[in-house]
């Protein structure tokens, strides 16, 4: 069984996992079941009625009240079952302990932003206390996205208009990834995140230093840094690659043609109007499809990254 | 009571009229030439040129998925753009489902086999069935402008906002749908009125083949729901044009709500694409076995129960997005209450075969490879009607790969076990039994190595639509890629033997398998007008146990004003013809 | 002209090959009308759903916005509907007694009253695109309060447009059938077409009965 699980399901790491776990192998040896014993009776029947001659003659039998009942009633208990289970498990993912720590995601085209209570923002990285209830209260900023952790067993729909949240309590420290699942676009499948569990230590300690750490770096290894954490990179490669923005090899100084006809040289303001107004001019042959990252990027990051970019030539 | 017995019961004489074996004449050589076929209004050349049509639609479709495929042999970019992949994927699910799926057993094969069946000349509006197949080819029009003017990439379900505002020509793709809605419409209404009054005389309720209440079962889920997608389709067309807002959260819309609207259609959609192909099987497996189906009435009332509850489920498909959990228990319920009825059928099938005397052909091996593989279907149905693991599979390749099972291993299978039934009828021509099993098998084997894989795939966590995947699941996406190849090879022999068949193939009888259906009953292929005499009908369609010639009834005198369905009393014994 | 009724009882050339006979023929084209009157109300369903779930979402979004609308234009176009289903059903009563020229009549003054139907709710938009009530997005109008008003309106035009484009066919419908008239083609014995265009038209001004009161009486 546990070969069979570990084939079938990805590591369970959640508390909640268990149930859901349990009642997908209850219904694949169940279904297991009925699938060979009708497949059996197919092939038996075809091998021993198979027709001797075209004067064979049928008995006639046209119905069976008792066996029609059966085989209604049977699989009935079982889906009942199986609603009822699958029914207490869903509950349980949904009632949130009072005591979750909640963690603000918002889910951009294509990354996630993840803010702490701090005021920290990672983007990308989702950092969670590990044996304890963690609520994400979820929006998005443009169209549906939606959170999931295979680990976890939970996924919720991201919505532009209104608040989701979903929960969850990891079992043990360590890394699990997570997916957008609601089809968003080009980059819907980049759209990837990790969680890191650690233990509440950890997890305070990390809270603590999130962001100061950057302060006595290089502005040139921050913005490599900041471009790789705030999933720049997803649409703007570094090697000169079309994705599906501009390359940021050799964009610096660079004249660009605009949607609208104008040149633009590529400069500190551009850059900076580009990071926080994204759609405010676009290059030609592009989408407006860039999220805003105002209230992500601090002034110091903007400059950090201006200053890596400088490098890309 | 009393009122209906002291009436004269209506006593007809009738004789019997054996069909004519290889005729001379009929329905594809009189009247020939484009001009004809394209303004016809005989219901079987109207079948065949939607059945062209969906082949077509079905090849392009086909193609779409083996270049997917093959984009995903590589975790990363293979030969193609994500823009590029996500257009391909949303053409090929829209293609199959609308164009090929939705129409393919009850336009194409309903309409060539449905007058047929209740013994009548053609359908209730040989007209409005012209014009419905001429809505389908405007709706396939508009559909191939939006592909040639920048695409559609919003996947075949089109949800807003995303479909809203991204580039492309989202317009024209709903239009071309809203359009095709019509003709799904016009065919249901057509169907209906059809087996409502025109039933030859002495078919009864109990009498009409179990094919005929799946198209009846069909098109009472076409007229209720596609209305309901045509306006949806309609309202997001306006939100494009006009950006009217309903759905749109910029302008202060819901999306959800659009999830509702679609949903409300397009899981009676399903419905519409799986019921007719339960009609077909019951056919087959009866002829097959050449018994008298057991649970007639069981097989019967389960595809209504299917229909009617099946409007019903819409909301399992938006367990994760966020409507109320009330709301997500009550479809959640009703969900596993669908799947009863469903396997109330397949119980009943199984039973048929219990001392028959089973003929393997082509169409009774495709019709077990449909129980087979639809039963996979359906489990992984109940799976993902569970609401806790339903959470951890939604928007998975699991999902992919059960309504795959559903869809191409268990419809595709019927509407093959169909095509394979009914050719000799159509052109009267037989095929390659050698070749048609081999393909069969190949298309069996290659199917289950291509979907298989997906079920692990999903509950392992690999979301749909994903352009690039993790390095884990390569060798899955590559054993099924394979897989895809071989459904490839298996068709493409298909379509070989079919077309040899249509050139060079031996001559069929009138009723080469021997059923006592009534399209048996004429010559293959038929004549113009079906049957040159008003059958009559004073058996089951199952009713082996009865002689042949008390199948081939007819009014003895030319014409002399019946209704459908009326009960008749033969006055006179049967006479034989010859 | 002088047919005698037995005449007329014997003329079988509007039966189709595949009917049996006339009545046959008849009750199959009232079922298949019935079924797409079904199918119509399914249509406009969806438009109320949508209208319903944005009741109950924003009640006091209605009522404001309703103000909007000019009830008394809205009333005369529901008597000068009602009157037309009447002149309908008149007709339908005309080829049943083998009265052509009235049926001809009627049928000119429900074309009629339909065009006046449509010209009233001409100056209706008229005179609220005017004030920048548009749908959706093109709404610039600032009389109202509530942020939502744009998808009231989107809401009234899309129902009472589709509903428009329904008088629209029902116009082309009532041309075709007075063409067909004048060429003698109905008598006693054959009225499919008029019965059956009578049956749409019955539903086009049902239709208008509910948009009425939902969109114009809140208050």
């Amino acid at each position: 069984m546990n070969r069979f699980s570990d084939f079938m399901l990805p590591p369970a790491k959640s508390t909640t996992a268990e149930t859901t776990d349990a009642l997908f192998h209850f219904i694949n040896v169940t279904s297991l079941i009925f699938l060979v014993g009708i497949t059996i009776a197919i092939i038996f029947f075809s091998w021993k009625y198979r027709r001797r001659s075209d004067e064979d003659v049928t008995p006639v039998i046209s119905h069976n009240n008792k066996l029609e009942i059966t085989w209604s009633v049977i699989p009935l208990i079982l889906v009942m079952i199986v609603f009822g289970w699958g029914f207490t498990g869903y509950m349980n993912l949904i009632t949130i302990p009072d005591d979750a720590y909640e963690v603000r995601v918002v889910a951009k085209s294509w990354l996630w932003e993840f803010h702490y209570e701090t005021g920290f923002v990672s983007v990308n990285e989702l950092h969670v206390p590990a044996n304890r209830p963690v609520k994400l209260v979820m929006s998005s900023d443009d169209v549906i996205h939606s959170f999931f952790v295979p680990d976890y067993r939970v996924k919720m729909d991201v919505l532009p208009n209104r608040y989701t949240s979903l929960w969850f309590e990891v079992t043990e420290p360590g890394e699990s990834i997570v997916y957008c699942a609601e089809y968003c676009g080009t980059a819907h499948s980049n759209m990837l995140a990790t969680v890191f569990a650690h233990t509440q230590e950890d997890f305070d300690t990390w809270l603590e230093t999130a962001g100061s750490a950057d302060d006595d770096m290089d502005p040139v290894e921050l913005g490599e840094q900041l471009v790789t954490r705030n999933a720049c990179d997803t649409c703007h490669s570094t090697d000169g690659t079309r994705l599906q923005g501009p390359t940021f090899q050799g964009l610096w100084g660079s004249e660009r043609e605009m949607e609208d006809g104008e040149i633009v040289v590529v400069d500190e303001n551009y850059v900076r109007e580009s990071i926080l107004e994204p759609n405010a001019r676009i290059t030609k042959g592009y989408q407006p499809v860039m999220p805003s990252y105002a209230g992500t990027l601090n002034d110091r990051q903007i400059d950090a990254i201006i200053e890596y970019l400088k490098t890309l030539q | 009571m009393a009122t209906s017995e002291a009436k004269p019961t209506n006593k007809i004489q009738v004789r019997r009229y054996k069909p004519e074996e290889y005729p001379e004449k009929h329905y594809l050589n009189e009247e020939t030439g484009i001009w004809a076929w394209m303004t016809t209004v005989d219901h079987k050349k109207i079948g065949l040129m939607y059945l062209a049509s969906l082949a077509f639609f079905f090849f392009v479709g086909g193609m779409l998925a083996l270049v997917l495929r093959t984009e995903l042999l590589t975790p990363a970019r293979s030969f193609m753009d994500a823009d590029v992949y996500n257009q391909i994927f949303t053409l090929h699910g829209a293609i199959m489902v609308f164009f090929f799926l939705v129409p393919s057993v009850p336009a194409a094969l309903g309409n060539f086999i449905l007058p047929l069946q209740l013994g009548c000349k053609d359908v209730a509006f040989p007209r409005v069935n012209l014009a419905s197949f001429y809505i389908y080819v405007i709706g396939a029009v508009f559909t191939l402008i939006a592909i040639l003017t920048g695409g559609v990439d919003t996947g075949w379900t089109f949800y807003t906002p995303y479909s809203a505002t991204t580039g492309g020509n989202v317009m024209m793709m709903t239009l071309g749908i809203f359009i095709l809605g019509f003709s799904s419409i016009l065919t249901g209404v057509n169907f209906i009125t059809t087996i409502h009054k025109l039933r030859a005389p002495g078919m009864t309720w109990n009498k009409l083949p179990l094919n005929m209440w799946a198209l009846y079962a069909t098109s009472i889920i076409q007229v209720l729901a596609t209305p309901v997608l045509a306006i949806t389709l309609l309202l997001l067309t306006m939100e494009r044009v006009l950006s009217i807002g309903i759905f749109d959260p910029a302008l202060g819309g819901d999306p959800v709500l659009y999830q509702h609207f679609f949903w409300f259609y397009s899981h009676p959609a399903v419905y519409i694409m799986i019921v007719p192909g339960f009609g077909v099987i019951s056919e087959v497996i009866s002829t097959f076995s050449r018994k008298i189906i057991f649970g007639y009435w069981a097989i019967a009332i389960s595809s209504l129960a299917i229909a009617f509850i099946g409007f019903l489920v819409w909301g399992h498909h938006m367990f994760t997005a966020g409507q109320s959990s009330l709301a997500n228990m009550v479809f959640s319920f009703l969900t596993f209450l669908v799947g009863i009825p469903t396997g109330i059928k397949i119980f009943n099938w199984v039973a048929t075969m219990y001392r028959g005397s089973i003929d393997m052909k082509t169409p009774m091996l495709y019709a077990q490879i449909f129980l087979f593989q639809f039963m996979i279907g359906g489990f992984t149905g109940i799976m993902l009607g569970a609401l806790a693991v339903d959470i951890h599979l939604h928007d998975t390749y699991y999902v992919v790969a059960h309504f795959h099972y559903v869809m191409m291993g268990g419809m595709v299978m019927a509407f093959l076990a169909g095509l394979h039934y009914w050719w000799p009828k159509m052109f009267g021509k037989m095929y390659s039994e050698k070749w048609a099993k081999f393909s069969a098998i190949i298309i069996f084997i290659g199917f289950n190595m291509t979907f298989l894989p997906q079920f692990v795939m999903g509950s392992q966590g690999m979301p749909r639509r994903y352009f690039n995947y993790i390095d884990q699941f390569q060798s899955f996406h590559q054993f099924s890629t394979i897989g895809s190849y071989i459904i490839g090879i298996g068709f493409f022999i298909m379509f070989g033997y079919l077309l040899y068949s249509f050139f060079r193939g031996e001559k069929a009888a009138a009723n080469p398998w021997g059923s006592r259906a009534l399209e048996w009953q004429v010559s293959s292929p038929p004549p113009l007008h079906n049957f040159e005499h008003t059958p009559v009908i004073i058996n089951g369609p199952y009713d082996y146990h009865k002689p042949m010639s008390e199948f081939q009834l007819g009014i003895a005198s030319k014409h002399n004003g019946h209704h459908a369905g009326e009960k008749v009393d033969i006055s006179t014994t049967v006479k034989d013809k010859a | 002209m002088a047919q005698t009724s037995v005449d007329i009882e014997h003329k079988t050339d509007h039966i189709q090959h595949h009917f049996v006979d006339s009545d046959q023929q008849f009750e199959s084209s009232k079922l298949g009308m019935w079924i797409f009157l079904v199918t119509e109300i399914l249509f406009f369903g969806g438009l109320f759903a949508a209208y319903i779930v944005y009741r109950a979402w924003y009640p006091e979004l209605y009522l404001e916005a309703s103000t909007e609308l000019n009830a008394f234009w809205g009333t005369v176009n529901t008597a000068v509907l009602i009157g037309s289903s009447l002149t309908v059903a008149m007709a339908i009563r005309s080829a049943q007694l083998n009265q052509i020229k009235g049926l001809i009549y009627n049928l000119y003054i429900t074309i009629g009253l339909a065009i006046i139907f449509m010209v009233i709710k001409f100056f209706e938009y008229a005179e609220k695109l005017e004030k920048g009530i548009a749908p959706g997005a093109y709404y610039t109008y600032d009389g109202l309060e509530h942020e939502k008003a744009n998808i009231f309106f989107s809401i009234y035009y899309m129902m009472t447009g589709l509903h428009g484009l329904h008088v629209v066919i029902g116009i082309g419908l009532m041309v075709w059938l007075v063409i067909k008239a004048k060429k003698k083609v109905f008598h006693s014995g054959y009225y499919t077409p008029v019965e059956i265009t009578g049956l749409y038209w019955h539903l086009v001004d049902v239709i208008w009965i509910f948009l009425f009161p939902l969109l114009y009486l809140i208050d």
